[in-house]
């Protein structure tokens, strides 16, 4: 049990504090901690403060890589069944 | 739920856990810091569809577990002060002190407030300006910046009637103490993704330099963890041994310099009490000397309890989150200890190791039956 | 509503009753009998209640009576979604509902605060009219009591059901086979959410509405099949909660799939934000069928013709091999036992 921060999208910014939903639910966060963040960020928020901006392009490709490799993994599968059909 | 359902893919998954059976050659015992890795682990059933040769050792990273008997019994003693607010992270309020828990303090008529954040603590002071208002902070490297940064917001608007009685432990100096135990047999360790978020995977460089353990900085979904397994198996497989970072989306090396500030500006290093594990020095953060008049502990000093409690001696708590042994080597463990009735705070969170591994009592399921 | 007769004097008008409930309004005097006659006998409108008598004289069908009773203490009282009037009679109707029961009769036990705003009352009271005429009931007989001020949050509410069970029909656990299919009517712990967001009050902004609803009209499309073993209403302890009864009960094993089972978006978000497990979520409108493997597509087609119950989905199976207990088959295709909720679940950080 320990940290439990939730990805959420940065709406608007006043100050201090932005409005961050996360899946849907809204609560004013404390921006503090970050030296920089703009409406459109994905912030990782744990007891109301943004901790982090996530890298959406880092995620996006490591999750691309993940999945180059699964449907690579899964043509060869279905490759070499067909031809032992 | 973006930038988390894509971590949860099924087929992913399927993936994942073939390139693992694949590469995994021999017992690989895992300690994963982190009770939210933990969590993760026992909810999704991972241990089931992992070769029986990989095991996870749950490690003390519960800031509600390992804090020690006689803070919850001084948060209790505040708790009975009249005109005093505790406010605490809804975790807190069950851990049982050496005789009652601020849940039943509450019951009992005391104010004790769940916050979700150590702002909502320091509204509540504003607030309530004809009581004190005590926040009682727990948490390591993640959660410490947030409740440093109260303190600020305290100080800013001058507020008096507002302090912290604080329990803020660190990560790598129990990693080290967990090493340097002759007893424990780790090969790996998953590291922890949110408090890596703040200090950044530099500070694991020691683990892989002079323990020779590999680090993989692991997310918190399902899929993140067992990616990270099959990079460390990879390490392994190639004779790597380094800090590879898997929760590359929000990790980076040296993590937000912005909350280290924070965190450098309001505390300083102490020796620390772990609960089951003693003491270990620089363990531990403590407020600043200059920032006094917010310290719960000096603040209050005349109301803290004299007698230092003792921990339940059947209880090997201690042992569980250092790795040494597991709930089912505990006589107590389902009987004398139930989430119901929790003798040491393994048991006491939903995600300390005991609680969780009595909540979601392992089953596996094959053709044929049951096993374990 | 009360025992004694009425003093019979011109009937005020809702607008001439007290601001707020007094103490002497459960009293059993003047008081009492304006305020049941200005507010409850009206709102209810039935002969039953009308007569005023100590009891309410039925006329039963010769089917089988189901009875159930349940006492409702929701705070807030108010939530978004519903109150505890609509709570109050949709839950005990769906209890009747899940026995196959076609309700039909309500009773109503209040427990008023003082200094309860007669507003507030009659708004709750409406609510429950209106719940209980689209259930097809009559709130026939019923009780008020006043307590002290800060000895109740706003006001309780206790009601009773009977409803008849037609011939023939005998749903229970005891059916349940294994093969059995487990359908689930809708998205899971949309009523615990949202009182649980507001409960907290931890200023989350969210449009979370709770289910609390009839599900009259589903049941009663599908009673006819004979197909169906058993319903319940999966209320306090959520989804697993009732899954594990089940499966107690029947011996066998329900296990249900994380893949099949569908959260509203924000309800997952609320989940992942407090660290709370929907499954553990109460629902209020929604109910968990099991049903033979040869009916199930055809249970399922028809409950999504019913709104209540549009978003309808198979979530599991009954086998037989973990007798006794419930399972979850999680999104990396592992198997664990549901277990009880020791504990009320609370916001967690970590």
């Amino acid at each position: 049990m320990m940290c439990l921060a939730v990805p959420g999208e940065v709406l608007d910014i006043d100050g201090s504090i932005a409005m961050v939903d996360m899946a849907g639910v809204k609560r004013r966060v404390c921006i503090d901690l970050l030296a920089e963040v703009h409406p459109g960020d994905y912030v990782l928020v744990h007891v109301g403060f943004a901790l982090q901006i996530i890298d959406e392009q880092e995620a996006q490709e490591t999750l691309k890589l993940l999945r180059a490799c699964f449907q690579e993994d899964l043509h060869a599968a279905v490759g070499s069944q067909q031809e032992g059909d | 739920m973006k930038l988390v359902d894509e971590y949860r893919d099924p087929a992913v998954a399927r993936y994942l856990l073939e390139q693992i059976r694949e590469l995994c050659d021999g017992p690989l015992n895992i300690m994963e810091i982190c009770g939210g890795h933990t969590h993760s682990i026992v909810r999704s059933g991972m241990e089931q569809v992992l070769p029986p040769t990989i095991k996870f050792v749950h490690g003390p990273g519960c800031p509600v577990c390992v804090t020690p008997t006689a803070k919850i019994d001084q948060a209790i003693a505040l708790a009975r002060r009249p005109r005093t607010i505790i406010a605490t992270y809804g975790d807190m309020m069950r851990v049982p002190g050496s005789s009652s828990s601020l849940l039943q303090e509450k019951a009992k008529g005391a104010h004790v407030k769940i916050v979700y954040s150590s702002l909502d603590a320091v509204r509540l002071a504003v607030e309530n300006p004809d009581s004190e208002v005590v926040f009682f902070a727990v948490g390591f490297e993640t959660t410490i910046p947030a409740n440093g940064l109260s303190v600020i917001r305290a100080k800013q608007l001058g507020l008096t009637n507002y302090s912290m009685l604080s329990n803020h432990v660190l990560v790598p100096p129990v990693i080290r103490a967990v090493l340097d135990d002759p007893a424990v047999r780790i090969d790996a360790f998953l590291g922890p993704g949110h408090v890596s978020t703040i200090v950044g995977s530099q500070d694991y460089e020691f683990i892989p330099a002079e323990y020779h353990r590999p680090v993989v900085i692991s997310g918190f979904e399902p899929n993140d963890i067992l990616e990270s397994l099959f990079m460390i198996l990879k390490q392994r497989r190639e004779g790597r041994c380094e800090v590879e970072v898997q929760y590359s989306r929000a990790v980076t090396k040296y993590g937000n310099p912005r909350a280290l500030d924070v965190v450098k500006d309001v505390f300083s290093p102490v020796e620390q009490e772990w609960r089951g594990i003693g003491a270990i020095a620089e363990s531990g953060l403590s407020l600043r000397e200059e920032l006094r008049a917010f310290d719960a502990y000096h603040k209050f000093h005349d109301w803290m309890p004299l007698q230092r409690p003792e921990e339940p001696s059947e209880c090997v708590c201690g042992e569980i989150t250092r790795g040494v042994k597991e709930p089912r080597d505990c006589a107590s463990f389902g009987t004398g200890c139930t989430p119901e009735r929790p003798l040491g705070a393994c048991m006491v969170s939903t995600e300390g190791t005991c609680a969780a591994y009595y909540r979601y009592q392992l089953v596996t399921v094959q053709t044929g039956g049951v096993r374990d | 509503m009360n025992r004694q007769r009425l003093a019979r004097s011109r009937p005020l008008t809702m607008e001439e009753l007290p601001d707020v409930v007094q103490i002497a309004h459960g009293s059993g005097g003047k008081l009492t009998h304006q305020l049941i006659e200005t507010l409850f006998v009206p709102l209810f409108d039935n002969p039953c209640l009308k007569a005023l008598g100590d009891q309410a004289i039925l006329d039963p069908s010769t089917e089988r009576m189901a009875l159930s009773t349940d006492a409702f203490v929701v705070k807030p009282y108010v939530f978004p979604g519903g109150n505890i009037g609509d709570l109050a009679v949709n839950g005990t109707v769906n209890d009747l509902l899940m026995g196959g029961a076609t309700p039909a009769y309500l009773t109503a036990s209040f427990i008023l605060e003082e200094g309860l705003p007669t507003k507030e009352l009659a708004f709750v009271a409406e609510s429950m009219a209106i719940a209980a005429k689209k259930a097809g009931v009559q709130i026939v007989a019923g009780d008020t009591k006043v307590v002290e001020r800060g000895a109740a949050d706003g006001l309780y509410i206790t009601t009773t059901g009977v409803g008849f069970v037609p011939k023939g029909l005998q749903w229970s656990p005891a059916h349940i086979r294994a093969g059995d299919v487990v359908i689930v009517s809708g998205t899971i712990g949309d009523h615990g959410a949202s009182v649980l967001a507001h409960r907290f009050g931890i200023d989350f902004e969210s449009q979370i509405q709770s289910d609390t609803a009839c599900l009259r009209e589903v049941v009663m499309a599908v009673r006819d099949l004979p197909g169906i073993r058993c319903m319940r209403d999966p209320t306090r302890g959520g989804l697993a909660t009732t899954v594990q009864e089940l499966s107690h009960t029947s011996g066998l094993n329900l296990r249900i799939r994380e893949t099949s089972i569908v959260l509203q978006e924000d309800v997952r978000g609320i989940c992942e934000v407090l660290g709370l497990d929907a499954l553990y979520l109460a629902n209020e409108g929604k109910l968990v069928a099991v049903v033979a493997p040869e009916e199930a597509d055809e249970c399922l087609r028809i409950m999504r013709t019913v709104k209540e119950s549009k978003d309808a989905a198979v979530i599991g199976e009954v086998t037989d091999d973990i007798p006794g207990f419930a399972s979850l088959e999680t999104y990396i295709g592992a198997v664990r036992v549901l277990d009880l909720l020791s504990l009320d679940q609370l916001p967690r950080i970590c």
